[in-house]
């Protein structure tokens, strides 16, 4: 692993995040105001991993949620392609979630009773994919996970942890992202699923994929990503 | 690109208790909007007022139409009106009895709505019934039965059905899954999800569940005593609620 040298510049970064900060403000408990983060600065390069690392409660998760969109960001820009996630309405980070961006969360939240291969395939239709070309796709990557034929017609709701996580990143790898969001992506994984899903995350760097991981796994970490960034450094009690 | 909806400075007072004061939003071809809030909120009261079951005192509700682009339908004559309430429009009732002809077999009630629209060919109206009931996982055995000998999960599919058939551009639903089983309100979400992504469909909901939201909606709307607190992109909405409002609504939700 090569630390360090952060050449991304504004042209050819696939995600810039600049002076970015976040807060929290709790209405219902005397309207206390939580900084969790400031002056946040990040670029990743297309085909390049980026893992983020620091104690749990750092902010890893807060700032991935925050370039998906999902959290509010107090000021700053976040940038992927051509959209800032800071200023976009709703509909254009709607847009950027189905072409552009992708996340593989930890848990997975989907409509019950839908069969697993539908879930998988479900990113893909939503792009316009014809039916019978995304459940190929979907088929291809549940066999590559190891996911039993059998259970492919079940929902995943009922599956092991480790089935549901393999099912998720099915998902999550399904479309071709040009910018990836892991978060602990081989948690729940046995060695051999583990290296499944690490080439899975090689073969999206070598086609170009920006990509943004939490991995307590550090040997996975070491494998697969090209730097590593703290972000302690990037929570407002740390001069930024 | 042109919203296909965009509603105004909607007002709407019951004599001196507030339906709902300044609501606004602007809906876009293929985005399901969701609108969330507890019982006397206004969020029925702004989607009444929407597809023309009130009569708002205040506000403009301007719909996208095919043939004259964006027209206020509140300033349109009533018989244009009810041809955008056959067409183009529908609305999913939470009580399916309120939308569909309970003395009218499943057939007939979708049939209807064609009929409605100028279809006279008996055997194609029939096919389309047809097809439709398993669209919405109806037996088509069961074409000439009553809805009365349905269940209620199989009543709202067919009230989805007969709203659907004519292939609307909007859908308006007032809480679709309320009153239903768990096990049938996914399914009913599942089978919704399916037809707003094929279809392109655009359609708001108006809901207490948050559950439901998440699953179906692209953006949110909070709404409390009449007004609008909060916007946004769903799961932001759910998961960073900005609004003390929205903070306790979200934070009240009891977890399975």
């Amino acid at each position: 692993m090569t630390v360090g040298q952060d050449k991304g510049g504004k042209t050819d970064a696939m995600i810039e995040i600049e002076n970015l900060s976040k807060t929290f403000t709790l209405h219902n408990q005397g309207g206390v105001v939580i900084r969790v983060m400031a002056g946040a600065d990040l670029s990743v390069r297309a085909g390049e991993c980026v893992a983020l690392t620091g104690a749990s409660g750092s902010g890893k998760s807060t700032l991935m949620r925050m370039i998906y969109g999902n959290y509010l960001a107090a000021d700053g820009a976040i940038r992927v392609g051509d959209v800032d996630v800071a200023r976009a309405a709703p509909r254009e980070i709607l847009a950027l979630r189905r072409d552009t961006l992708g996340y593989v969360s930890q848990f997975l939240r989907v409509v019950p009773r839908v069969p697993t291969l539908d879930v998988v395939a479900e990113p893909l239709r939503r792009l316009g994919m014809r039916d019978d070309n995304a459940r190929d796709r979907a088929a291809h990557l549940l066999i590559r996970l190891n996911i039993p034929e059998a259970l492919w017609a079940l929902s995943p709701t009922t599956f092991s942890g480790g089935e549901q996580q393999r099912v998720n990143i099915a998902r999550g790898f399904a479309h071709p992202y040009p910018a990836l969001l892991l978060d602990e992506p081989t948690a729940a994984l046995d060695a051999d699923n583990r290296a499944v899903v690490l080439d899975l995350i090689v073969e999206a760097k070598v086609r170009g994929a920006a990509i943004v991981g939490i991995f307590h796994d550090t040997e996975a970490r070491d494998r697969v990503c090209n730097r590593i960034v703290d972000v302690t450094g990037f929570s407002s009690g740390h001069a930024a | 690109m042109t919203p296909l909806l965009s509603v105004e400075g909607l007002n709407k007072t019951y004599g001196a208790h507030l339906g709902c004061r300044d609501v606004g939003l602007d809906l876009f071809p293929g985005e399901v909007l969701g609108i969330v809030g507890e019982s006397g909120s206004g969020k029925t009261t702004v989607l009444n007022c929407m597809a023309g079951h009130l009569v708002p005192d205040r506000g403009r509700v301007v719909f996208d139409t095919r043939a004259k682009g964006p027209r206020d339908v509140l300033t349109m004559s009533e018989s244009e009106r009810r041809m955008l309430g056959r067409t183009d429009w529908a609305f999913v009732h939470q009580n399916a009895r309120d939308g569909l002809r309970m003395g009218v077999s499943a057939g007939g009630n979708v049939g209807e709505r064609l009929m409605a629209v100028g279809a006279r060919n008996y055997g194609r109206i029939r096919q389309t019934a047809e097809d439709w009931l398993t669209r919405v996982e109806i037996d088509a055995a069961r074409i000439d039965d009553r809805p009365t000998t349905f269940s209620g999960g199989m009543q709202q599919r067919l009230q989805i059905a007969r709203n659907l058939v004519t292939g609307p551009r909007l859908v308006f639903m007032d809480e679709p899954t309320g009153g239903l089983d768990v096990s049938v309100q996914a399914r009913l979400l599942d089978l919704l999800r399916g037809l707003v992504r094929d279809m392109g469909l655009s359609a708001i909901i108006v809901t207490h569940d948050l559950a439901v939201v998440r699953l179906l909606a692209d953006r949110l709307l909070v709404m409390k005593s009449g007004e609008v607190v909060e916007h946004g992109l769903t799961d932001q909405v759910l998961d960073d609620p900005q609004h003390g409002y929205t903070q306790l609504l979200v934070s009240s939700v009891l977890q399975a």
